[in-house]
């Protein structure tokens, strides 16, 4: 791609331009660049590395999680031979951040680029953060350190301000590329208009997507992704002759009850794309067609003691302990009383502060009071509790002892629970305590 | 330059053109060298005792044979390094100096551990020929020849220079075995070797273990900022100011001329009156110059008091605002309810239900509002905490706790928010409001 063919970021162009300035001359030692995700933060770097001709070197920093990969990634690019590694013996090795110096030097020298500033572009530079802790200050002094002409570039989402530790460093110089307004969205997206459809009913649809998505979402790839998905139920009524390019307020009912769906199922990852178009090619064929979502899958199959197990857990995670006896004892009348007193604006609700740790004992003791018939509590009951918790549906409350008095807590939704308890034929809602 | 840019249209040649062009780039070239990490300033402002006590010392060790250990402590760019580069300079100008001094330089963030740094000190004392291969043998064994070869030289062998910058971290290596070994060395008369750490830790000598702090000389020099504006208005000057050695005098004395009138400028003393009052650190300041410099070009040929406003704009603009101001509405709804939350509940963290149940009585209140699923608002909060806007109080995820009931905590203030509300674009004026009135529910 060429760099003036990157549209509304002409300004930081610019100012990038003229900070690099000729390749002889010297630049800045380190510059930071931030923005939200999908600015054309890298693509802004590496289109103009690319078309200035400037050596170069660009790491993405969750590739190369460990300093060993780092710099052998930098030293390796560098000297040109990233490319056609075949022979192993020629790939550099380096392992602390002295040899890279040295041999960054070594490099530039064999390489005859002593005469030109050498950019390094660190990507997702928020990841170097969690490194060893000298790498950050000596990148960002690498000029200095190497005596070289070097320049590096942090690229990331993230502010400045949150890099910052210890006893401070050299401060590079911070640019910021700012969001894209909605205009400017609509044009970058009108871009991949198909040929076949003149450029204003495109733009038009593309306004229509982002007035249902733009509240939500900013994000250039998402919202290109979906403008992309829909466009093939925009056109239908056309195709089919129903409608002609210009009925706008017919395409417009057409396809807003479809973007509302998928709002809540393609924008969340509910359905995968392909699921989202084989949907959509269902419809055009057959008139009614289900769509499963990911979490319409969630059921899951339990014995039947887990089921009550789960159930039980649930109960004591989310009731406070002195509400019991009004729930599970046999006679019980007095305590209403006292809890209708109890104004429901003082309550906090317990499905607003999440599940409370219960010892073992009330688990057991809720779990007879609602299970039918008698249960002995062999062996396998405490196994059920023990694969509840490695399945993630209970968990270990911390700090406990293990074998005494274990403490669990209840991992799972309300959604969920309910779904278990119909199985079973349970009323869970009667017995929480947020709900009666 | 006005004056050249005028003969040129009189003399009309293709020559002239060129020449200008040569000269341009030849400002732009060393102006940008002098701002960049790795150059001298042509004139040093302040430090002259410093810089007397340091030259003295130094020289006392090349040249009477004494062992000498020093800490150059001060803040960051106020120029510590700079300095002892400038003293060295001028020390091995004189040619018995150069000849005898050896100087070892390591840096706290290359030399990690000790092993590294025995190496690099091999490496630079260019030991490696008589070390052979031993130079990558066990540490015990480097360690053991090194000293052996410092310490069998008397007072009359070549004395040898080491400057440790970021000494500090230095404090932290495994029983601080190369300082306590360096400062030994100095202590007990053997090949006089002088130490020169540099750091910006004031606290530096608690962190040294008592063996290593009863053998340091504990002479320390303190360089603080200590400029006054109209020096830092003289700085200014010098560092855009071309010298003596650059080729075509005339340019340079009209760009000269250029530059003290721009010092002068109104509009760049007061940038530079804001800057000071910011930072009075030099470093900071050639930042400042960098863009300006950078501006330079065929079409600008004179630095401009613009550029220097856009350049303290580009350094002060406040970097979170910038980010809010490119969040989506709901997120923005999703920062003013927990704003909301941290004044009702007193800056106790929040989860994302308390968060949700707040943004759903707003949205449901008003009937012009879209009010998002659920699962939906999760995914926009998720994109607050990638943003590092909103932090999880412990940072173990996971299994411990489901999502929605993690703690978390706000990491903006509630003036940023109301600030970064005025410029949103497009703000819908029913959340301004929302986000003004907090405990109107």
């Amino acid at each position: 791609m060429d760099i003036t063919a990157i549209p509304c970021r002409q300004k930081q162009v610019a100012v990038l331009k003229d900070l690099f300035g000729k390749p002889h001359q010297h630049t800045v030692p380190s510059l930071f660049i931030y923005g939200h995700t999908s600015t054309g933060k890298t693509l802004v770097v590496n289109t103009l590395l690319r078309t200035l001709k400037l050596p170069h070197a660009v790491v993405n920093c969750v590739e190369c999680y460990n300093q060993r990969f780092l710099f052998e990634h930098i030293l390796n690019t560098i000297s040109g031979n990233s490319e056609t590694i075949t022979d192993t013996d020629n790939v550099i090795k380096c392992d602390n951040m002295n040899d890279f110096i040295r041999l960054l030097r070594q490099i530039v020298g064999e390489q005859g680029l002593d005469s030109q500033t050498l950019y390094i572009v660190f990507d997702k530079a928020e990841r170097l953060r969690d490194m060893e802790s000298n790498i950050l200050p000596a990148f960002l002094r690498l000029q200095e350190l190497s005596a070289l002409n070097v320049c590096v570039l942090l690229v990331s989402e993230i502010v400045w301000e949150k890099y910052r530790f210890g006893s401070g460093f050299c401060e590079p110089l911070v640019i910021h590329f700012p969001d894209y307004s909605k205009e400017e969205l609509v044009q970058i997206i009108c871009q991949d208009c198909p040929p076949e459809y003149p450029e204003g009913f495109y733009n038009m649809y593309v306004n229509l997507v982002l007035s249902i998505f733009h509240y939500a979402c900013r994000n250039l790839k998402e919202l290109r992704h979906l403008v992309s998905l829909n466009f093939k139920k925009y056109i239908q009524p056309v195709s089919t002759g129903e409608a002609s390019l210009n009925d706008t307020k017919k395409l417009w009912k057409n396809i807003e009850p479809h973007l509302k769906k998928a709002l809540h199922t393609l924008y969340l990852r509910e359905v995968s794309s392909s699921q989202w178009e084989r949907y959509q090619y269902d419809l055009e064929t057959t008139d009614s067609v289900a769509l499963q979502g990911l979490s319409h899958r969630s059921h899951v199959e339990l014995p039947f003691y887990s089921k009550y197990l789960l159930i039980a857990a649930y109960l004591a995670s989310y009731n406070p302990a002195k509400s019991d006896r009004k729930f599970f004892a046999k006679h019980s009348g007095k305590g209403n009383k006292k809890t209708q007193q109890i104004k429901k604006s003082e309550r906090t609700s317990n499905h607003m502060l999440g599940p409370k740790p219960f010892p073992l004992d009330r688990l057991m003791a809720i779990f007879y009071s609602i299970v039918d018939g008698r249960v002995a509590p062999t062996a396998n009951i405490f196994m059920q509790i023990t694969s509840l918790v490695s399945l993630h549906f209970l968990g270990h409350a911390v700090g406990e002892d293990q074998i005494e008095q274990p403490k669990y807590k209840c991992l799972v939704s309300l959604e969920f629970i309910k779904a278990v308890a119909r199985t079973v034929n349970f009323d869970v809602l009667r017995y929480l305590y947020d709900f009666v | 330059m006005g004056k050249s840019r005028k003969s040129r249209g009189v003399s009309e040649s293709s020559n002239s053109v060129e020449k200008d062009e040569v000269v341009m780039s030849l400002i732009e070239t060393t102006l940008r060298e002098r701002l960049g990490q790795c150059s001298l300033p042509p004139e040093i402002c302040g430090f002259e005792k410093e810089r007397r006590e340091l030259l003295d010392l130094i020289k006392r060790t090349v040249t009477s044979g004494e062992s000498n250990s020093v800490l150059v402590i001060g803040p960051r760019g106020s120029g510590k390094s700079m300095l002892i580069k400038s003293v060295l300079k001028e020390l091995l100008q004189i040619t018995e100096i150069k000849d005898n001094l050896l100087q070892v330089h390591l840096n706290g963030l290359l030399q990690t551990d000790d092993k590294i740094a025995l190496k690099e000190i091999t490496r630079q004392l260019h030991l490696e020929n008589t070390v052979g291969d031993k130079v990558f043998g066990s540490f015990a064994e480097t360690l053991q020849f090194l000293l052996q070869a410092l310490k069998s030289g008397s007072q009359s062998s070549k004395p040898i220079l080491f400057v440790l910058e970021e000494f500090d971290l230095f404090a932290f290596h495994r029983n601080q075995t190369l300082l306590y070994n360096l400062f030994d060395i100095s202590q007990s008369a053997q090949t006089p070797i002088c130490v020169l750490g540099i750091t910006c830790r004031l606290d530096v000598i608690e962190l040294l273990e008592k063996r290593v702090k009863s053998r340091f000389s504990h002479r320390q020099l303190h360089m603080f900022n200590s400029l006054k504006f109209d020096e830092y208005q003289h700085l200014f000057t010098v560092l855009l100011s071309l010298q003596e050695d650059f080729p075509d005098q005339k340019v340079a004395t009209n760009w000269n001329k250029h530059i003290k009138e721009l010092s002068e400028d109104k509009s760049v003393v007061d940038i530079l009156q804001r800057q000071y009052e910011y930072s009075k650190d030099v470093r900071s300041l050639q930042q400042l110059m960098m863009y300006p410099v950078c501006r330079l070009g065929e079409e600008n040929q004179q630095l401009k008091a613009a550029h220097f406003q856009e350049s303290l704009k580009l350094l002060t603009t406040d970097s979170k605002a910038s980010m809010l101001h490119g969040v989506s509405i709901l997120e923005l709804c999703l920062i003013i309810s927990m704003k909301h939350l941290g004044d009702i509940y007193d800056g106790e963290p929040f989860n994302f239900e308390m968060v949700y149940k707040e943004y759903q009585k707003f949205a449901q209140r008003r009937s012009s509002m879209q009010v998002f699923d659920k699962a939906v608002v999760l995914k926009a909060f998720e994109h607050l905490i990638a943003l590092e806007l909103v932090r999880p109080m412990d940072s173990s995820g996971g299994t411990k706790v489901q999502k929605e009931y993690r703690l978390m905590s706000l990491l903006i203030h509630p003036s940023q928010i109301l600030t970064a509300l005025q410029k949103y674009p497009n703000c819908p004026t029913e959340i301004s409001q929302w986000a003004s009135c907090a405990l109107a529910v």
